[in-house]
C-alpha cells in the first residue's frame, strides 16, 4: 500500500539503502569468485596473457603426474580431516553439551572454559601445540609417564603415519566448542513438560536422550555437520601453521587448501601457477557446494517431512 | 536373626542407592573437568613457561615460575626484535573498521529488504546469503588479480574491503530477521509524524543492538585471527596483522624458546582477557537463537 511508488520508479532511498552492501558483496566476493572459475578454463602465455584452453587444466590436475598424485592425496587427507572432525569433534561437542544441559552446577563457568580455545587463532594454537609435542621440551612425554603411558610417546607430528591424526585432533581440540555450543542451544529449547512425561512413563536418562532429545535436536545436527564439512574442505591456517606449505612429512598432512596455496604461489622446485591454482580452488568450490547442496535439498527436506 | 538380616540388606540397598546417586552426580563433573583441564592445560603451559628463564622451562617446564627461575628475557627479545607495536595497531584498524562498516552497510541493507516489498526482494536476498555457506577464500585467484589492479595489495584497505564483503551475507541474513520483528506501528506512527525513510531507519536501529553486538563479536573473531588474507594480499612488514606477524615472527625465532612462549603470551592474552569479558553475551546469543 504504502509502496505503490514502486512501480512507477525505484524509490530512491531503497537505492541508497541497499548500494553499499550489494556493490561492495558483488566486487569483491562475488566476482572475484565468478574470475576464479572463469580462470580455470585460461592459461597464461608467456606475456602473462589468457587464452582460453577449455577443460584442459583439469585433465592436468586429475592426470599429470606434476598433480594427480598430489590433489588426489589432498582430497583423500582431506576426507580423513573431515571424518576425524565428524566422529571426534562432534561426539565429544555432544557429550559436553548434553552434560552442560542437564541443569548441572556451574554450567556457565564450563561453558566458558570449554569455548575458549575456539577464539584463539589457528597460529597461536599450532604453535602452542608443536611446543607440547615437541620432543626437545618433553612436556607430553612427561605426563605419559606419569600416566605410566611412557611407551606410547612419539614426535606424532614427525611421522607420516600419525601427523594426519595429529593434526586433525589438534583442530578437534581447539574446535570442539562451536557443536558443543549449537547442540547446547538446540538441548535447553526442549520444552520442559517433553521431559517431564517421560520421567513419568520411567525413561532412564540414557533413552529419553536418544528417543526424545536426539531427535528433536536433529535440525541442530544438520548444521554442525555442514559447519564442520565447509570449514573442512576450506581448512589451511594450521597446516600451514604447523607443517609448512608442503604439509609434511612427505605431505602426510597436505590437504585442499595448503595443496590450493601451493599450486597458486608455487613451492621450491615448482613456480607458482594462478590458472590451475584457479582450477584447485574450482574443485574446492565444487566439492563445498555439492555439500551444502546435500544439505539443503536432502537433509533439510528431510527433517522437514519428519517433523510434520 | 532374619529381622536383623533383613534390616542389613534393606541398609546394604540404601546405602547403595544413595552411593549410587552420589555418583551419578559427580559423574558429569568428572567429564567436564577432565576436558577442562585438558582445554586449560596447554594454554597455562605456555604462559607460566613464558615468565622463565631457559634453564627452567626446558628443566621444570611444570613450575610456576619463581624469584629463581623468573625472566623476562622473552618479552625483552619480542619488543626489540620484532613490530609486534605495528601488529597490534594494524590488526586493531583494521578490524574495528571492517566490523564498523560492516555493521552499518549491513544494517542498511537489512532494513531495505526487510521494510519494502520491492520486486526481487527475495531473490536479491538469496543472492546476498550465497555468501553465507560458500568461503570468500576460494575466489583468492580472483581477489587477487582485483587487489593488483585497484593498488590494494599491501593496503590495510584492502583486507578492510575484504572482510566486509566477507561478513556482509550472514550480517544481512540475521538483521533482515530482526528488522522483521520490529512493530509496524512504530514505523507507520513516524511516517505520519513526516519522518523521512532515512529517519526510521536510525530510529529503527537501536531497536536491534542486542543482534548487532552478537554479529559484532562474530564478526571480530575471523577478521582478527585470519591468516589466509594477510599472507595472500597484505605480507608487507608495514601491513601485518598480529596473526601474520606472530606467524612470521615465530617462523624465525623458532629456536629461541624464551621469545616463542612470550610472543604467544602477547598474542593470546589480549582475546582472552576481551573473550572472558564478554563471554556471557557471545554464549549467550548463540543459546538464545540470535545466530542460527
Amino acid at each position: 500500500m504504502e509502496h505503490q511508488q514502486t512501480r512507477k520508479s525505484f524509490p530512491v532511498h531503497i537505492l541508497v539503502f541497499l548500494a553499499p552492501a550489494v556493490l561492495i558483496y558483488t566486487l569483491f566476493m562475488v566476482y572475484p569468485l565468478i574470475d576464479s572459475l572463469r580462470l580455470s578454463f585460461f592459461s597464461l602465455n608467456e606475456q602473462n596473457q589468457e587464452f582460453f584452453v577449455g577443460i584442459q587444466n583439469y585433465i592436468k590436475l586429475f592426470t599429470d603426474s606434476n598433480y594427480a598424485p598430489r590433489f588426489w592425496g589432498a582430497l583423500q587427507n582431506n576426507l580423513i580431516f573431515f571424518a576425524i572432525h565428524m566422529v571426534v569433534q562432534n561426539s565429544i561437542g555432544l557429550l559436553l553439551a548434553a552434560l552442560l544441559a542437564s541443569g548441572i552446577k556451574g554450567s556457565s563457568l564450563y561453558r566458558t572454559v570449554l569455548f575458549m580455545p575456539t577464539v584463539l587463532s589457528v597460529v597461536i594454537i599450532g604453535f602452542i601445540w608443536q611446543l607440547i609435542l615437541n620432543p626437545l621440551w618433553g612436556v607430553s612425554e612427561s605426563i605419559l609417564q606419569a600416566l605410566s603411558l611412557g611407551d606410547l610417546f612419539k614426535p606424532w607430528l614427525g611421522l607420516p603415519e600419525t601427523a594426519l591424526i595429529t593434526v586433525s585432533l589438534i583442530s578437534v581440540w581447539q574446535f570442539v566448542g562451536i557443536p558443543m555450543i549449537l547442540f547446547f542451544a538446540a538441548l535447553i529449547s526442549i520444552p520442559e513438560e517433553l521431559m517431564e512425561a517421560a520421567r513419568v512413563d520411567g525413561a532412564s536418562g540414557w533413552q529419553t536422550f536418544w528417543r526424545i532429545k536426539f531427535p528433536l535436536i536433529l535440525p541442530a545436527v544438520g548444521i554442525v555437520a555442514i559447519l564442520t564439512f565447509v570449514g573442512n574442505f576450506n581448512a589451511f591456517d594450521l597446516i600451514y601453521t604447523m607443517k609448512g606449505a608442503n604439509a609434511g612429512p612427505d605431505f602426510a598432512t597436505d590437504i585442499m587448501g595448503t595443496f590450493f596455496y601451493r599450486t597458486f604461489f608455487g613451492q621450491q622446485l615448482q613456480l607458482g601457477n594462478p590458472t590451475m591454482g584457479a582450477t584447485v580452488a574450482a574443485m574446492m568450490f565444487l566439492i563445498i557446494l555439492t555439500g551444502v547442496l546435500i544439505y539443503i535439498f536432502l537433509w533439510q527436506r528431510r527433517i522437514q517431512t519428519i517433523e510434520m | 536373626m532374619t529381622s536383623a538380616i533383613n534390616d542389613h540388606k534393606v541398609s546394604g540397598t540404601t546405602f547403595g542407592n544413595r552411593f549410587r546417586r552420589v555418583l551419578e552426580g559427580l559423574a558429569p563433573h568428572l567429564v567436564l573437568l577432565s576436558y577442562a583441564v585438558i582445554v586449560l592445560f596447554p594454554i597455562f603451559m605456555i604462559i607460566i613457561n613464558s615468565f622463565k628463564d631457559r634453564k627452567a622451562i626446558f628443566g621444570m617446564p611444570f613450575q610456576i615460575p619463581n624469584a629463581e627461575t623468573f625472566s623476562l628475557i622473552g618479552y625483552e627479545t619480542v619488543l626489540e626484535r620484532s613490530n609486534f607495536q605495528v601488529y597490534f595497531m594494524n590488526s586493531i584498524i583494521v578490524t574495528v573498521v571492517a566490523l564498523a562498516l560492516t555493521l552499518l552497510i549491513g544494517a542498511m541493507a537489512a532494513f531495505a529488504l526487510a521494510e519494502y516489498p520491492f520486486r526481487g526482494n527475495a531473490l536479491l536476498g538469496l543472492y546476498l546469503a550465497i555468501g553465507i555457506m560458500i568461503p570468500i577464500r576460494l575466489g583468492t585467484v580472483g581477489m587477487l588479480k582485483l587487489m593488483v589492479n585497484f593498488n590494494l595489495v599491501n593496503t590495510l584497505s584492502g583486507l578492510i574491503l575484504i572482510y566486509i564483503a566477507q561478513a556482509l551475507p550472514l550480517t544481512i541474513f540475521i538483521l533482515s530477521q530482526f528488522f522483521r520483528q520490529v512493530p509496524k506501528e512504530l514505523k507507520d506512527a513516524a511516517r505520519i509524524d513526516g519522518a523521512s525513510e532515512y529517519r526510521i531507519f536510525t530510529l529503527v536501529v537501536p531497536l536491534v543492538r542486542p543482534a548487532l553486538g552478537a554479529i559484532g563479536i562474530f564478526t571480530m573473531l575471523p577478521i582478527w585471527n585470519d591468516l589466509w588474507f594477510p599472507l595472500v594480499v597484505a605480507p608487507s612488514p608495514k601491513t601485518a596483522t598480529v596473526t601474520l606477524g606472530v606467524q612470521q615472527f615465530l617462523g624465525q625465532f623458532v629456536s629461541d624458546w624464551n621469545a616463542v612462549l612470550s610472543s604467544l603470551t602477547l598474542a593470546m592474552v589480549p582475546i582472552l582477557i576481551i573473550y572472558v569479558i564478554f563471554s556471557r553475551q557471545l554464549i549467550r546469543s548463540i543459546t538464545s537463537g540470535a545466530i542460527k
